[in-house]
């Protein structure tokens, strides 16, 4: 299947299908087959080593699978597209480290990510429009920052700096959201609020969770593909994924 | 856009600066030699070339401090600018040189050419010999940082290589067959625009233009770091993959200030030779971009106003310590690039701001390159 500009070859968002991607004879990704809907918020869990980081490079551009079709919204291959390139066609990624702009203000940070014209040029003569500085408003009170609009980033505690860091995602107003383990490191009660905001992110953006958390992927209510070594071994809802036999020996099971 | 880019500080810095450039002519042209007041000629000369080094450091300070491209190889864009200078005032000695030829300048003769090397016609011109000393290093610039940053060379790396830049660029002037005077380089400067390089109305006169390429160079770069671009470059020193997941085309950023930089070296290079009257190979020297990396750090790095600062306590020991222990400075540059990088890694600006909050934009510390996630 070639990707041309032409129709679209899938209704999927998302459409990965037998794509591998070894690192010195290491087979990260292996045959792997993957599909998210527009709109779907989906949790990928694994244990370490099962290949959902590389997963998240193929897609963003970071990594370049050796074969396989990765196809953005039926038409572009994103085998073709680098991280910048990626982060335009609408896939914005978050990373398992919270990675905000430290010496940034909050608000700095959710400007920097406002959809705009990222050139230099453009950048270097941008001022603030009243529909960006309204943006940032709606954005600080989502995910619950706008007290802290003035603090610089590093000054916030991890939940925060994660919490920001989805915020400057939605800023992007992306198609499709990457979010690795969002709630590594986090209260009980910040995963639940985490949760609860993607679920309302979800709809209006398609999602896609990588989780360790058990209680954090019940919460998210959504359907589940558990992967290991490079390939999916089984999806459905949590509850039906956790039955599978396979998925009880390598992951569920001790 | 350009008075919003100008905090308090700022204003202190240019205000500073403009007092210095009137009084420093003041005490040379309007003092009778012998009085208490008066500057002697030399010393306008010496303070010029500390404003031609705070600007080199401003332009470093963009770079490093603003974007974290730590380039040890600054010195090169300023020996460049130097060059295209002295290009030009060899030309306007015209037959007034030892050998008295009217075009070719006395290395010329002396090495048995017969006429002007291609690359040298123009210089007689100063306004074309003004454009290049920018626009040389600026090509440099763009050229080296085009193939350095699409090709991700980050960190470390990068410094060695800007470090090669500037030794290889040593090696290649110091050669007679270059046609840059080789290791002699340009000098033996009569006057520039008809005005005598050796009356004290033309040395103040050299002096004010510093001052005044300092405060617009100083200007130019608020105008950058704090706009939209100049958080996108503080981005990129912080977290650059991140910033590249925001859809940045971090290298076009880095290429922009980096030219731009460069370009500000070479100005300041170009007003450096007529007041030292010489531009030598040495100019390439890498110690000589480390000192500037060091006047950045002493400053404070991320602040312009601590680099032009910076530069010019660094280059009035320089000639305090030169004079007094001559064997001595260079052990004294090591001591204080330690001494900073230990107890002040913020610089002399950033012990004023202790206690206080941390500016926003402010780097965190010396590092000279952060891990990323």
């Amino acid at each position: 299947m070639s990707p041309g500009p032409a129709p679209r070859a899938t209704s999927a968002l998302l459409y990965l299908d037998g794509v591998s991607k070894s690192f010195d004879g290491f087979r990260a990704i292996n045959g792997l087959s993957f599909i998210v809907e527009p709109g779907e918020l989906h949790a990928v869990i694994g244990p370490n080593g099962a290949g959902k980081t590389t997963m998240m490079d193929i897609v963003t551009g970071k990594t370049k699978p050796d074969e396989g079709t990765v196809l953005w919204d039926g038409r572009v291959d994103l085998a073709q597209i680098d991280e910048a390139g990626s982060a335009r066609l609408g896939i914005g990624r978050k990373f398992q480290k919270p990675t905000v702009f430290e010496t940034h203000s909050v608000e700095d940070n959710l400007l920097l990510a406002l959809n705009a014209d990222r050139g230099v040029f453009a950048t270097l003569f941008a001022t603030l429009s009243a529909a960006q500085a309204t943006r940032i408003d709606d954005l600080l009170a989502l995910v619950r920052l706008e007290d802290r609009r003035h603090t610089l980033a590093g000054g916030l505690s991890h939940g925060q700096k994660q919490w920001l860091e989805i915020g400057m995602l939605l800023a992007q107003d992306p198609k499709l959201l990457l979010v690795d383990e969002p709630a590594a490191g986090m209260t009980d009660d910040e995963t639940m609020r985490t949760a609860q905001l993607l679920r309302d992110i979800a709809g209006d953006h398609a999602v896609v969770v990588v989780e360790h958390d058990m209680a954090f992927v019940q919460a998210l209510d959504c359907c589940v593909t558990v992967l290991h070594q490079g390939t999916v071994l089984a999806d459905g809802s949590l509850a039906h994924v956790s039955a599978v036999p396979a998925v009880i020996d390598v992951y569920l099971g001790r | 856009m350009s008075l919003r880019a100008l905090d308090r500080r700022s204003w202190v810095f240019l205000g500073l600066l403009f007092i210095i450039v009137v009084a420093v002519p003041l005490a040379n042209l309007a003092t009778a030699p012998g009085s208490w007041a008066h500057l002697p000629s030399f010393a306008v000369s010496l303070f010029g070339k500390y404003l031609c080094y705070a600007l080199l450091a401003v332009a470093l300070d963009l770079v490093w401090g603003y974007c974290g491209i730590l380039s040890l190889g600054h010195g090169a864009f300023f020996a460049l600018g130097g060059y295209a200078m002295g290009m030009h005032l060899m030309r306007e000695i015209g037959p007034r040189g030892v050998y008295g030829d009217p075009v070719l300048p006395d290395f010329m003769v002396f090495l048995n050419w017969d006429h002007l090397p291609w690359f040298w016609h123009g210089f007689d011109m100063f306004w074309f010999a003004l454009a290049m000393t920018m626009i040389v290093p600026g090509v440099l610039a763009f050229v080296f940082g085009w193939l350095a940053f699409r090709s991700r060379v980050t960190g470390v790396y990068l410094s060695i290589i800007t470090q090669a830049l500037t030794y290889a660029l040593m090696l290649a002037f110091f050669r007679n067959e270059m046609g840059f005077g080789g290791n002699n380089g340009l000098t033996d400067f009569k006057d520039v625009l008809g005005f005598d390089l050796q009356s004290d109305a033309t040395r103040a006169g050299l002096f004010v233009l510093s001052g005044l390429a300092l405060a617009l160079g100083f200007i130019l770069c608020r105008v950058i770091v704090t706009s939209k671009a100049g958080k996108v470059l503080v981005a990129v020193r912080d977290a650059e993959s991140r910033t590249r997941f925001l859809g940045y085309r971090v290298e076009s950023y880095k290429l922009f200030v980096f030219t731009v930089s460069a370009m500000l070296a070479g100005l300041a290079g170009a007003l450096y030779t007529p007041q030292v009257g010489i531009i030598n190979p040495s100019e390439f020297s890498p110690a000589n971009s480390i000192e500037i990396v060091i006047m950045v750090a002493l400053g404070g790095r991320g602040t312009l106003v601590g680099a032009a600062l910076g530069a010019i306590v660094v280059g009035a020991a320089n000639t305090l310590l030169t004079g007094w222990f001559p064997d001595f400075w260079l052990f004294v540059l090591g001591g204080l690039f330690v001494a900073v990088t230990l107890f002040m890694p913020r610089g002399i600006l950033g012990v004023f701001d202790r206690g206080g909050p941390v500016r926003p934009g402010a780097p965190a510390g010396l590092a000279l390159r952060r891990k990323e996630a």
